[in-house]
């Protein structure tokens, strides 16, 4: 049971770096961009090509960051320039990356066992450090956090703010949303890409499906991680959506633990990402008729009295 | 500093839509010039803003900023010029970010945008001192979420937002309209103590004609896309509303439609 919890949160925090892409999109951009699915796989794609191929892990997986940041320029292109809803440009470019995951992969499925990545490289560097993938993991997603804040304080980073609070108040100040949205759609698909890399590397193969879901994983972290550590900064929630997909896997592991089967996670993830959805709403309007049953049993007693 | 010349405008051209909202409208404005502009709902008044701003393109005319034909420009290239408030309180600025970041974006606004920190210690006293202008308290919330404020705070940052870097034409459409009297009553105070401590060049859109004929050096009365009386400052100083009001139903033959202009 430890073991497979660690496992938990050692998966966790690279989905955390997926599920921070998701974050910029979905709630810095006011995205909801489904490109995720695709971009995922893409990153574990070119990754494993590249490794096979005999590139350094460190620059394939660096590399399935730009694959990444690509796949979401061309997202953020289809909407800005395009004039095609998010929802769909998503969409489409998802389905197209099927495809081209494939063309890169040349196959369905690509083994990396026996070569060099860099969670080997972690592996065979701390023999003598207990769980040395996690912690260098998660000092990874800590400088990505700390990165992703320091951005989103920059002008540039405040002018992409304010495109998915208000773009008609950010256009009179001189700021092109077309260019904001390509480069913050841009930039989340290639953490998503980067996060696919690492997952793929740590799984010991990349395969054309592994991204399948991806977008409800990190809607699910995104949500979650919101409404147990809250939201209140950017610092703060950065943080709540790599708590959230940490949650998120561990809550994966005990269903499996207590005999789900595998293949049911999806329609899981779905109710859990539902019911995060739902919650919210239907405790506000339980309080506001608890409210209403209050007053108006206080007015007929103050009738009678 | 601005000039329009021959604007046309037409929505829907060639339906049964088909709505003319400027009729060939020419306007010089001067340095430093302030004018107000009143006008009967549909009148174009909107219209006018909108085209000098860039969010719409005229189908006749030209759009001339110090000196610049800017009709090719789009919006986010003519803003550095221009500084706009709009009617809706919430319109002019960002709700969830706080009241040091809606600052640190409005004074981006002539400046080219870098991975600089928005927000640094000697641009937070800036904005400290200029929130002082204001006389709201607001320079002691910084952090504070600009969703948080009333509709007249916000309404102030907004302008004060606008001004920041003292654009060439400020556009002001109907900045007070969503206000209550009293919060009205400050933000057009504000107005005129900024626009006149920076001579900024000023169109300013008002159904209050008595703001109207007290503010600006300059009055400008539009119906049906024209401007059809445009006064000129030695004869605003005795105008009165209802001269004002005589004049347009000498030149138009018919009562103003004043459902929603105030007239006291
Ligand atoms: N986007 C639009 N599409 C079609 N008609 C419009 C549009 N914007 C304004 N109009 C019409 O143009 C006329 C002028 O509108 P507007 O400039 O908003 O008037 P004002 O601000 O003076 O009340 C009105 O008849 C209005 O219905
Ligand atoms: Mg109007």
């Amino acid at each position: 049971m430890v073991h497979s919890l660690f496992g938990a949160f050692e998966s966790g925090v690279i989905f955390a770096i997926m599920a921070l892409g998701v974050y910029l999109t979905f709630r810095i951009l006011n995205f909801p961009d489904l490109t995720v699915d695709g971009s995922f796989a893409t990153g574990g794609a070119v990754a494993a090509v590249m490794i096979v191929n005999g590139f350094s892990p460190y620059v394939s997986t660096i590399a399935a960051f730009f694959a990444g940041l690509a796949v979401g320029a061309f997202t953020g292109i289809l909407h800005t320039k395009g004039k095609i809803n998010p929802l769909l440009a998503g969409i489409l470019s998802m389905i197209a990356l099927w495809s081209i995951n494939l063309r890169i992969m040349g196959k369905a499925n690509i083994g990396l066992l026996g070569h060099d990545t860099v969670i080997s490289q972690i592996k065979s560097f701390f023999t003598s450090f207990p769980y040395p993938i996690l912690f260098t993991m998660a000092l990874l997603v800590f400088i990505i956090k700390l990165l992703v804040d320091w951005f989103l304080d920059t002008e540039i980073g405040l002018a992409m703010r304010a495109t998915g609070d208000n773009p008609r108040m950010i256009r009179s100040f001189a700021v092109n949303t077309d260019n904001t949205i390509i480069l913050g759609v841009a930039l989340s698909n290639g953490l998503v890409a980067f996060s696919g890399a690492l997952w793929s590397q740590s799984q010991g193969f990349a395969d054309v499906s592994m991204g399948i879901g991806m977008i409800i994983i990190g809607l699910a972290s995104v949500i979650i991680g919101e409404a147990v550590f809250g939201d209140r900064s950017i610092k703060r929630a950065t943080l709540a959506v790599i708590g959230g997909a940490i949650i998120y896997r561990i809550v994966v592991a005990i269903a499996l633990r207590v005999g789900l089967d595998a293949q049911d996670m999806k329609l899981m993830t779905a109710l859990i990402v539902i019911f995060a959805l739902i919650a919210p709403r239907l405790t506000a309007s339980y309080r506001e008729k608890k409210r209403r049953a209050e007053r108006q049993k206080n007015a007929s007693a103050g009738l009678e009295g | 500093m601005l000039k329009l010349n021959n604007i046309l405008k037409i929505f829907n051209e060639g339906t049964i839509d088909e709505k003319i909202a400027l009729s060939h409208v020419n306007l010089h404005l001067n340095p430093g010039d302030f004018v107000t502009i009143i006008g009967s709902n549909g009148a174009g008044k909107s219209t006018l803003m909108n085209i000098i701003s860039g969010v719409l393109i005229p189908d006749e005319g030209t759009v001339e900023i110090d000196g610049q034909v800017v009709n090719n420009l789009p919006e986010y290239k003519r803003a550095p010029m221009i500084g706009r408030v709009f009617q809706d309180p919430m319109a002019g600025t960002s709700p969830t970010m706080t009241i040091e970041e809606n600052l640190a974006m409005a004074y981006a606004r002539d400046k080219k945008r870098t991975l600089k920190l928005g927000v640094n210690k000697k641009r937070r006293e800036l904005f400290r001192e200029y929130l002082e202008t204001l006389h709201l308290g607001l320079e002691n919330r910084l952090n504070a979420k600009v969703g948080l404020l009333s509709g007249g705070e916000r309404q102030a940052l907004s302008l004060l937002m606008a001004t920041f870097t003292q654009p060439k034409v400020l556009l002001l459409d109907e900045h007070t309209a969503a206000l209550d009297p009293s919060r009205a009553r400050l933000i057009t105070d504000l107005t005129k103590e900024i626009v006149e401590k920076h001579h900024l060049t000023t169109l300013m859109v008002t159904h209050n004609m008595q703001q109207a004929l007290d503010l600006g050096n300059r009055l400008i009365m539009m119906d049906s896309g024209q401007i059809i009386l445009d006064v000129p400052e030695e004869k605003k100083k005795d105008l009165t509303i209802e001269g004002l009001l005589a004049e347009f139903e000498r030149l138009r033959g018919e009562k103003f439609a004043s459902d929603r202009a105030i007239l006291g």
